[in-house]
């Protein structure tokens, strides 16, 4: 049987993984080669790297960054963060990642989910969306969340996979660093609409969340959380032995 | 040294990486020669089946690989590289493989139950189904490998050394005297896949 997984998120600012609360406030954590390795060693399941950095140099550095952890950790690995065009999947594909994560790229060009999963195959490409409530209705957000496209989020992600994407990252904002638990309600949404994997974000704050996600939620495939895990609040090793010990199909 | 075919499909960064990590010399090769004269031979792939086979073709690897896995060289498949070893595929019509393997690939959503999600990605455990094979000698079953395929090897029980569970037994890994195949991906599947790897990489050539 498929197993869930745990993903941690790594988000990379000038080669230096960073975390934000709702986005903003963020604070140096650790480097993403030491990190990416210690989680391969508790048992990720696969690992997402974020490239928040906007500048040239930055982003230099984080290829050269991804081409490290990809030649020491030998899992999955995810890389979103400034995906625009197709040379920019080709730039992070070359260094090692597996998948690519589109986010504000595919909401300027929405061909470019199309185009990148007919040259890379589906399960290459991830759509990742940023979702909050606007007026009780689902609506995306751009350029890491400051940006109310107007888009109906359920509609932008239905579209999504009718192009090639592969996964869907659904990431509350509404819960986001709040640590509370996932957003269940939005999470269930997406799961009726879609039928690729979907990676629950936004929310965890302990081992109960995940239990509560995959319990009440069967079809979301995976949790993806960032600072619970590089601040030791949640240890992935202890987290997977009681989703294991609770009925959850888990890699020990 | 192990050659890793190169006929321009996919990415063969993090096989070589991963044959690296456990100290095996790996180089990523397009050249018959250099194939030719490596101790063992991995075919990678990715993407789709016909493409893949019609440019290992056209390179002329095809008929390298065949001779080396016939002379006894041992070659060893990784996700649609193992596809590639059996006779036939039914990918987008009927294409026809390398014929290392007796036996076919079909599409997955021919044997699970409508409503699982597909590809098939993501870790699974390897269920052996009581045989041994050297190439599983560092690992032990109900370990967990991460898959993405949409297509799986069918009528091929008697090379079958591991299956994964998803709605039904898929085939995960292959056999055949010297000739071995990992629908999963040994690279990308922490230290279960690194021990694979080296069990592959520890194997005697009877060439």
């Amino acid at each position: 049987m498929i197993t869930k997984r745990i993903i941690p998120c790594l988000d990379v600012k000038n080669g230096r993984v960073v975390k934000g609360v709702n986005f903003e406030g963020l604070s140096d954590v650790s480097s993403p080669v030491e990190l990416a390795a210690y989680y391969s060693e508790c048992g990720a399941d696969e690992l997402v790297f974020y490239d928040i950095t906007a500048s040239a140099e930055g982003r230099r550095l984080f290829t050269d960054v991804l081409t490290e952890v990809a030649s020491k950790v030998f899992i999955p690995l995810t890389v979103g963060g400034g995906i625009n065009t197709l040379e920019d999947f080709d730039r992070v594909l070359k260094c090692g990642a597996d998948k690519v994560s589109v986010n504000t790229g595919a909401i300027r060009n929405p061909s470019l989910i199309y185009e990148a999963a007919k040259r890379y195959g589906d399960q290459c490409v991830v759509l990742s969306a940023d979702v909050k409530r606007v007026d009780g209705v689902f609506r995306v957000f751009a350029k890491g969340g400051r940006e109310n496209t107007g888009m109906d989020a359920l509609e932008w992600i239905r579209r999504g996979v009718e192009s090639g994407a592969g996964e869907i990252v659904v990431n509350s904002i509404d819960t986001d660093g709040v640590k509370q638990g996932f957003d269940l309600e939005m999470l269930r949404a997406v799961c009726d609409i879609v039928s690729v994997p979907v990676i629950a974000s936004g929310g965890a704050g302990k081992i109960d969340d995940f239990v509560k996600l995959f319990k009440e939620i069967p079809c979301v495939d995976a949790g993806l959380a960032a600072s619970i895990f590089h601040f030791r609040e949640v240890a992935i090793p202890d987290l997977k032995k009681t989703l294991a010990e609770s009925g959850i199909p888990m890699r020990i | 040294m192990i050659a890793i075919v190169d006929y321009g499909v996919g990415n063969l960064f993090s096989l070589k990486s991963s044959l690296l990590a456990i100290g095996a010399e790996a180089k990523v090769t397009g050249d018959a020669d250099e194939i030719r004269s490596a101790e063992k031979i991995i075919l990678p792939g990715v993407g789709a089946f016909e493409d893949a086979a019609r440019k290992l073709r056209e390179g002329g690897l095809a008929e390298v690989v065949v001779s080396e896995a016939r002379a006894g060289k041992p070659v060893l498949g990784i996700c649609l590289g193992m596809q590639m070893l059996f006779e036939r595929s039914y990918e987008y019509g009927e294409h026809e493989g390398l014929g290392l393997i007796p036996g076919e690939v079909r599409p997955i959503a021919d044997v699970i139950p409508k409503g699982l999600k597909i590809p098939h990605i993501g870790w699974n455990a390897l269920d052996f189904g009581g045989v041994t094979s050297p190439i599983f000698k560092h690992i032990k079953e109900g370990d967990c490998v991460y898959f993405v395929h949409s297509y799986y090897a069918a009528n091929c029980d008697e090379y079958v050394i591991a299956r994964s569970e998803y709605g039904a037994p898929l085939t995960a890994a292959v056999a055949r005297d010297n000739v071995f195949g990992c629908q999963f991906h040994p690279e990308k599947s922490g230290k279960v896949g690194l021990g694979i790897l080296r069990a592959f990489c520890e194997m005697e050539n009877t060439k």
